[in-house]
């Protein structure tokens, strides 16, 4: 059964220009505890298309570190019939993706299928068309589909990071595919930024901007580039963090003489203050439900993870024991969140969940820092550094896949991963 | 014997005559010239006035104060420095200044925002409360953003913990 999947590629054109090739070189250290043999047999069809699909599906699945991609040798079944399933079993795959590829007036359409090398049967069938400019978007569609299928999760591969790339003075606040590919910058100036923040809806973009000399609040839209002051109060105006419903925002502001927390409306009006503390109270995040803020405060002598709820109440301290605390971020279920742990001085990217209240070290230390998940939260990307450079990194929720992608210049800092869209 | 004693006074007159004109010559001799012109004592020569903030020598010199590890109070040794920039501000109310806090990476940078907040927020209390008035001073915080000096030792974290005063020209 082969389900036509038009809506997904018929939305998303950049408004600034787009650049070719990869702006990150992603390196791969670590592999699943088993990893699914599989065989992406190149599209018949137009070759040259075929080929490009293959490259991204390729390196899609193996960078995810849970399959192994094994080549084809030359077999190219491309429909069921094709398909030798004595053969492939003797090769040890388990599942095969097969299919064709075509071009008409600028639109490709790619008939894909995923086999069942062991049951013999199709596991998921699709036509997945899309304009030609929007190639990669194929291959990254079908690279869900394979990943959704073997392994039981949503894949995350169509979605997109944002970060902030400083080379010397110069600071450009970028949205790109989670492979890197397909960069777009949002903001270019002198000034620093900081504290990106993706709208649940994947439309918008909070951040910290120090253009008008000190740091104030914008958010802008990924797609028309239009762009909003929302707070510019005397002092720093900082972390805004959207509501999962996209109508308030949670900000950072000193205003009231210490740094403390505010929610506003979407459109900056509606100020409201709702921590009060004498200290530093910074970092809010949004449960995925809108009903509870994760936040850094160092209220209590070091700062820690506190959560509270919005409509107001208690503050309940999250961390303990040795060290400090920071950035704070719920996972997408729910049912965790993930911090950066200082201790030993070192930084440690490390998850939390709320029923056991058992802290998990996920990452080797050193300079890791703003972790955040993938919408499958399975993947968890934080900023780096290697080879003197500040890069972006991620690691699997299990720890034992990890990923280092670095800018061609400059340093890479700040990431946060998008939502699905 | 009577033409003897006529000579010898006729002599007698003429060597008076001789010493009477040394005299008059001598004191003719020129005394040491005092010229008209009068020279300008010091005390009130025109002298153009020198801008205390200008002065490498002054107190006012000094713009930067340095912070221990996560401290933000303003160290003891920095008062009397700030306070003679409070009353500076307070004698020239036409100046502003901008006191930028800036925090080392240890921390997330949020964090260090809020550090470096605190920090440029302390020196501004203790300048209004030397003379300066509020809306002479500006406080701004760079958190760890623009960092003076680049690496991941105490050399360089210890240039980082800082506030700066910047004065507007």
């Amino acid at each position: 059964m082969l389900k036509v999947f038009h809506a997904l590629l018929v939305v998303l054109l950049l408004a600034l220009s787009v650049s070719a090739h990869a702006e990150l070189t992603i390196e791969i250290i670590g592999a699943g505890e088993h990893q699914i043999p599989v065989t992406i047999v190149p599209m018949g069809g137009d070759a040259k298309l075929a080929a490009a699909i293959n490259e991204v599906v390729v390196g899609d699945l193996t960078r995810s570190g849970l399959f192994k991609l094994v080549d084809a040798a030359g077999k190219t079944p491309h429909e069921p019939s094709e398909v030798n399933y004595a053969e492939w079993k003797t090769s040890g795959v388990e599942a095969l993706a097969i299919g064709s590829v075509a071009q008409e007036n600028g639109r490709i359409s790619a008939k894909f299928r995923l086999l069942d090398v062991v049951k013999q049967v199709t596991l998921v069938g699709e036509v997945v068309s899309a304009r030609e400019v929007q190639l990669r978007a194929v291959g990254h569609r079908i690279s869900d589909l394979i990943y959704q299928k073997l392994t039981g999760d949503q894949g995350v591969f169509s979605t997109r990071i944002a970060y902030v790339n400083r080379n010397g003075s110069k600071y450009r606040l970028v949205v790109a595919d989670s492979d890197g590919y397909n960069e777009q910058t949002v903001l270019a100036q002198s000034e620093p930024i900081m504290s990106p923040a993706w709208s649940a809806d994947g439309k918008q973009l909070a951040y910290v901007s120090f253009e008008t000399g000190h740091a104030a609040v914008f958010a802008q839209s990924v797609y028309s580039n239009q762009r909003k002051m929302l707070a510019d109060f005397p002092g720093s105006n900082s972390a805004p963090a959207w509501s999962p419903d996209g109508k308030q925002l949670a900000v950072v502001l000193t205003r009231d003489g210490s740094s403390q927390i505010y929610l506003m409306n979407a459109d900056g009006s509606g100020l409201q203050r709702i921590t009060f503390s004498e200290g530093i109270d910074t970092e809010p995040n949004f449960s995925p439900d809108g009903q509870w803020l994760l936040f850094t405060s160092d209220r209590g002598g070091s700062a820690q993870v506190y959560r509270m709820a919005v409509a107001g109440g208690p503050v309940q301290r999250m961390t303990f024991g040795e060290g400090s605390n920071y950035s704070p971020r719920y996972s997408h279920d729910g049912k965790s969140f993930v911090f950066t742990h200082r201790a030993n001085g070192q930084f440690y990217i490390t998850t939390q969940d709320f029923l056991s209240g058992q802290m998990q070290i996920i990452s080797d230390g050193g300079w890791e820092k703003k972790p955040s998940y993938a919408p499958n939260d399975k993947l968890i990307l934080f900023a780096s550094e290697a080879y003197g450079r500040g890069i972006l990194a991620s690691v699997s929720s299990d720890g034992r896949v990890k990923q280092r992608m670095s800018t061609q210049s400059g340093d890479a800092r700040e990431p946060v991963w998008g939502p699905h869209l | 014997m009577k033409k003897l004693v006529i000579s010898v006074v006729l002599v007698n007159l003429l060597a008076a005559c001789a010493s009477q004109k040394a005299p008059e010559a001598a004191a003719a001799a020129p005394a040491p010239v005092v010229s008209n012109a009068t020279v300008a004592a010091p005390a009130s020569a025109p002298v153009v006035a020198v801008d205390p903030l200008n002065d490498p020598a002054n107190i006012l010199a000094k713009r930067s104060i340095y912070y221990g590890f996560d401290k933000d109070a303003v160290p003891a040794e920095d008062k009397a420095m700030l306070q003679a920039h409070g009353k500076y501000l307070g004698e020239h109310t036409a100046r502003k200044v901008e006191v930028a806090g800036y925090a080392d990476e240890r921390g997330s940078n949020e964090y260090n925002l809020a550090l470096g907040q605190r920090r440029a927020d302390g020196v501004g209390k203790l300048l209004k409360l030397s003379g300066a008035g509020a809306a002479q001073v500006k406080t701004t915080s760079f958190g760890e953003e623009k960092p003076k000096a680049a690496g991941h030792d105490e050399a360089a974290w210890a240039q980082n913990r800082r506030s700066d005063l910047n004065y507007a020209q």
